[in-house]
């Protein structure tokens, strides 16, 4: 993702809590790192016509057809939140042109596609330990077997509303309203002391 | 806590739902025509019956999809979630 606009720094919004999810990391048991900003859109368009194929070309990969899964894009992930709603990110993309890519396929579909860059932020949970820590505080089953690779949820973790990334057993990610992530992190940092040795 | 079968999540627990009160009431053909007595009606009153209720909720900390639900009253179990 580009740098902003210039004269302004990219900061990520967990920047001064960086060091604390460090510091709560154990090894091979945890690790809580903080993910560089992506560009992303809202995608909104009627599952049932034509749209979503669409998109899916624009964007150089399938939608998820199933809910509560992701797909990978060919620098990004397309995560299916509804019915009728995606999150589309890219690693690589300008937000503006992000937006603007995938909201002339979709508008000329009957959808839309929103700039969210700044609503969200994305914490990575890594490590044997990752799913027993989220089970602290979310009540989905995170068993590997019921919440494998491709599937995502949005649920809550503590307070605070999450959508839940399973890339691996050992691997997840949360993305959390900027908002809220203070809360989040603030809450990984606690729940991890379980782990210390 | 309890799961509720999410038309859209599957079952998820209770605390990511909000209430939305009685299901299938109309809003009126012409409201404008409506007496005042009758629009309090329409606002306020609902029933509230010992058994069965159909009810709409939301999913709010999930797909945020409305559904609607029949939720026996005196047990407080789910007996049907249908979608919208
Ligand atoms: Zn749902």
């Amino acid at each position: 993702m580009a740098d902003g606009i210039p004269g302004l720094t990219l900061v990520h919004p967990l920047e001064g809590r960086r060091d604390a999810l460090a510091a709560a990391s154990v090894g091979t048991l945890l690790s809580l790192d903080l993910e560089a900003p992506v560009a992303a859109v809202d995608l909104r368009v009627d599952p049932d016509g034509s749209g979503p194929a669409a998109v899916g070309a624009a964007v150089g990969a399938a939608l998820p057809a199933r809910p509560d899964t992701w797909t990978a894009l060919p620098s990004g992930l397309a995560l299916r939140l509804g019915p009728d709603e995606w999150l589309l990110t890219s690693t690589t993309a300008d937000p503006q042109d992000w937006e603007f890519h995938v909201d002339e396929t979709a508008s000329a579909h009957g959808g839309m596609a929103v700039d969210v860059s700044a609503q969200r932020t994305s914490v990575r949970v890594r490590g044997t330990a990752a799913r027993d820590l989220l089970a602290f505080g979310c009540s989905l089953d995170l068993r590997p077997a019921a919440f494998p690779r491709g599937r995502c949820a949005q649920t809550l973790l503590g307070q605070a509303a999450v959508v839940l990334v399973a890339y691996d057993v050992d691997d997840l990610a949360l993305i959390v309203r900027s908002s809220f992530a203070g809360y989040v992190a603030d809450w990984l940092v606690d729940a991890a002391a379980e782990f210390q040795p | 806590m309890q799961l509720i079968a999410c038309p859209w999540c599957g079952p998820r627990e209770e605390t990511e739902f909000s209430y939305g009160g009685q299901a299938h009431v109309p809003y009126p053909e012409h409201p404008a025509s409506l007496t005042d007595e009758q629009w309090a009606h329409f606002v306020f009153f609902r029933d509230n019956p010992k058994g069965p209720f159909a009810e709409r909720w939301a999913h709010a900390s999930g797909c945020r999809r409305w559904f609607t639900a029949v939720r026996d009253t005196r047990t407080h179990k789910f007996l049907e979630e249908v979608p919208r």
